[in-house]
């Protein structure tokens, strides 16, 4: 029946069942992304991020939290361009982690 | 779960609530979504318990609807409410007992603005002159009607015909209670049991041999929220909110919402058909729903009082499972017959939400 | 000096009182402690091990034991009142003696917020939520029927500290480094468990803290979610459900847990408070003791012979209390050598 209205989605994130497979590999593959702090430096700097919402600390977190269509469309954005790596106060290899990224499949596997 | 953790939390929020006399203010929309709760509050209050409780014709809205949905300011709504205090102060009494919740939070609000800011009170007090020529005291003490209930809920379970048991099993009821956001949200000294842990239902339910149940979303609102409900293209959030809850509450398995609130009982009700079309999911035993009550018509089952006539058939939800869980009789011939003993209409069926 | 030794009271034989008794001893005084519980030692007796070297914390009480055990200590004494005579104070202990003293050293530490005041959180009413206190006691005894192979661990940091509603706005200071510490220590209990730190701030200034933090990230795969646990319910198998905001992803999250340990914060002692307020020390707007400023005097008081150590003022951390007890008992010594 259509009563004109519906069941909204909810935006709370379920940490008991969110999806975190190829986070897991990625800390496997890149340890560093694990000391994150969120400061926002690497987004703060990117080339990419005025024009398209890039941004590594999101990108992180997205992988966490489930937002996996988030983060392949922040990816893609990427230049490559390294100020994120230069400016991390962890001394995360930012442009490593993009790339290693890239890589893995959503369910973590290395698809290339 | 630990009991004594919670009795210690209720032991700091007593409030004191007197025995008798009592002005009585309705509520704008509970007679016509549970037709006979206030007239049975009185009967259960007045009639049965001989307690001095007073109404007036006169009484009009609390104005906490047009309040909350921003369409008139709070001095409006304030000199409103000081008219119900005149009306209170006329007939003799000092002791307001109300019977909707955003009422009670709506009351509560305008005593503690006025405690705050007394050129105010003296604003709305020449407001109600200026208006109708009448003068007020503020009540000495303001309750909600289920406090009061509370109260007396001994006094109930000692005439009580039923017990929250169920006859088969003789296993206690498993009861959700649902209390009304402005209830002790706003000012948690005002409410029995504070605001985290309210005790004023959980106690009805105890004292009258059910079990309560505190499952995950427990506090979180029901959803009606006013501007919500009531703006179409908002409702799906107001829904969704309902469902938030039957979805925590669901593996408890329920046997029924105890609700001290206009609004609560009538979505937690309404919003099971709703949900059942939508998606073909119901939340009680065997397709039925969860029968959601007001703490009036659960007092009146105890007491023996006919489900008919305390106006269960209004629930969307069937409440004969319930009925025979408990077993209190009825006779189901007699459900759709009105005051004439003359036949009201029958609703048709939903098509997924099972009812009798 | 003075013909007679000079009695000093130490009210608080916490790690404060026992380093400023050693100290004074050392100096040739007489320091007298009196301790309302039945042992010394005060809340570090209480705990297992301590940042940042993760040494047994009762090493460090024995060893300030060890040292103070010359002192005359009086414990399970209470104090009934307090009274100022004309060059020194008069305590009524519990014990119908009065002991006449010189000097006063409020070494009288704090107090653990008392978490069930956070009703929200639920604890003592759900069984899997427990302190900071609790989790030290089961690294002490392992012993706790509510911990039994968690999956699912999280930290609450901030229970009653920078907390309006709760009555107080100061940052307990150590509780960040201290739930980071047990977060550790429980995730190498369980290295199966998920453990989550919800925190407003993360506020880790000593040293070697930051060491910490980053092994927990790294080596250990702690989760830091910046967000206050807003409230906690009980489902039906009895684990707790934990609500909160992840703030840096704008997102409300949600997550299930086997135990949730709050960090409670230091609250004043009411005890210091009523002894201040005999004798017409001043108190602080937060509640601890007023030292006569807080540069370069911290340690004393506004009066003549009163002299403050450790958590009586403030949060603290241990370092910080040792140094303050040193530097209490150096105060005094120059209190009497100035009264000739």
């Amino acid at each position: 029946m259509d009563f004109g209205f519906k069941l909204s989605p909810s935006s709370a994130v379920n940490l008991d069942t969110v999806d975190h497979a190829r986070y897991d590999r990625l800390v496997q593959l890149v340890p560093d992304a694990l000391t994150c702090i969120g400061c926002g430096s690497c987004s703060a700097t990117c080339t990419a991020a005025p024009w398209s919402g890039m941004s590594v600390r999101k990108v992180l977190l997205g992988l966490q939290r489930g937002r996996d269509d988030e983060v392949d469309s922040m990816l893609s954005k990427c230049m490559l361009c390294g100020k994120c790596t230069m400016v991390c106060p962890r001394g995360i290899n930012t442009r490593h982690l993009i790339l290693t990224l890239c890589r893995l499949s959503r369910k973590g596997e290395v698809v290339r | 779960m630990i009991y004594q953790g919670k009795q210690k939390i209720w032991a700091d929020y007593q409030k004191e609530i007197p025995d008798n006399h009592w002005f009585y203010v309705r509520s704008c929309i509970r007679q016509n979504f549970f037709p006979a709760s206030e007239k049975y509050f009185l009967t259960i209050c007045r009639d049965m318990l001989g307690r001095d409780i007073f109404e007036s014709e006169h009484h009009t809205t609390c104005a906490g609807i047009a309040y909350h949905c921003d369409t008139i300011p709070q001095e409006t709504a304030m000199t409103v409410v000081a008219r119900q205090f005149a009306l209170m102060t006329e007939a003799g009494y000092d002791n307001l007992v109300t019977s909707c919740i955003t009422s009670f939070g709506n009351y509560c609000e305008i005593l503690e603005t006025w405690r705050e800011f007394p050129e105010l009170e003296a604003k709305i007090r020449e407001n109600l002159w200026k208006a109708c020529r009448r003068e007020f005291e503020k009540p000495k003490y303001l309750a909600h009607a289920s406090d009061l209930m509370f109260k007396l809920r001994g006094e109930i379970a000692e005439r009580a015909k039923f017990q929250l048991v169920s006859r088969a099993t003789g296993e206690p009821l498993r009861v959700v209670e649902h209390i009304g956001c402005h209830y002790a949200k706003m000012f948690p000294h005002k409410g029995v049991g504070g605001a985290e842990y309210p005790c004023v239902l959980s106690g009805m339910v105890e004292s009258w041999g059910g079990r309560v149940i505190d499952y995950p979303e427990r506090r979180h609102c029901c959803g009606y929220g006013f501007r919500q409900y009531h703006v179409k293209a908002n409702r799906g959030y107001s829904l969704s909110n309902t469902h938030k809850k039957f979805e925590s509450m669901e593996p408890f398995h329920p046997d029924l919402i105890l609700t001290n609130c206009p609004g609560c009982p009538y979505f937690l009700d309404r919003w099971q058909y709703v949900i059942a079309e939508m998606n073909g999911k119901t939340y009680g035993q065997n397709g039925y729903g969860i029968p959601a009550l007001t703490y009036e018509e659960l007092a009146g089952l105890v007491l023996g009082m006919d489900p008919w006539d305390l106006g269960l058939q209004v629930h969307q939800v069937a409440i004969e499972p319930l009925l025979d869980k408990i077993g209190i009789p009825y006779d189901p011939a007699r459900k759709y017959l009105g005051l004439d003993e003359k036949k009201i209409k029958t609703p048709g069926l939903p098509t997924s939400l099972k009812c009798c | 000096m003075v013909n007679r030794t000079p009695v000093i009271a130490i009210i608080g034989a916490g790690i404060a009182g026992l380093e400023a008794a050693r100290q004074l001893s050392a100096l040739g005084y007489e320091p007298v402690l009196i301790e309302k519980a039945p042992v010394t030692g005060g809340h570090v007796a209480e705990w297992n091990r301590l940042f940042p070297d993760m040494s047994p914390a009762a090493d460090l009480v024995q060893s300030l034991e060890a040292a103070t055990a010359k002192v005359r200590t009086m414990t399970g004494t209470e104090i009934a009142s307090i009274n100022r005579l004309k060059d020194g104070y008069s305590l009524v202990l519990s014990d119908g003696n009065i002991l006449v003293c010189q000097a006063v050293l409020f070494a009288t530490g704090f107090h653990l917020f008392d978490a069930s005041k956070k009703e929200e959180y639920g604890y003592g009413i759900y069984d899997r939520v427990i302190t900071n206190r609790d989790l030290e006691q089961w690294f002490n005894t392992r012993q706790d029927e509510r911990i039994r192979h968690p999956k699912a661990v999280g930290f609450v940091h901030c229970v009653g500290s920078r907390d309006v509603k709760a009555g107080n706005t100061q940052c307990s200071k150590v509780c960040c480094i201290t739930a980071i510490k047990e977060a550790i220590e429980v995730k190498e209990a369980f290295p199966d468990a998920e453990v989550y730190c919800f925190y407003m701030d993360l506020r880790l200034y000593g040293k070697k803290y930051e060491d910490f933090y980053i092994r927990a990230q790294r080596d250990l795969g702690i989760h830091f979610i910046r967000g206050r646990v807003s409230e906690v319910g009980e489902d039906i198998d009895g684990r707790v459900v934990v609500k909160a905001e992840d703030t840096l992803s704008g997102k409300p999250v949600k997550v299930t847990l086997d135990l949730l340990v709050l960090m409670s914060g230091i609250v004043c002692n009411p005890d210091a408070q009523s002894y201040a307020q005999q004798i017409g020390v001043a108190i602080d707007d937060d509640g601890f003791l007023k030292s006569r400023n807080n540069l370069g005097s911290i340690v004393e008081s506004s009066r003549p012979g009163v002299f403050f150590a450790g958590a009586c003022t403030g949060a603290k951390t241990i370092p910080e209390t040792l140094a303050e007890a040193r530097s209490a008992a150096l105060a005094i010594h120059h209190y009497f050598n100035n009264r000739g």
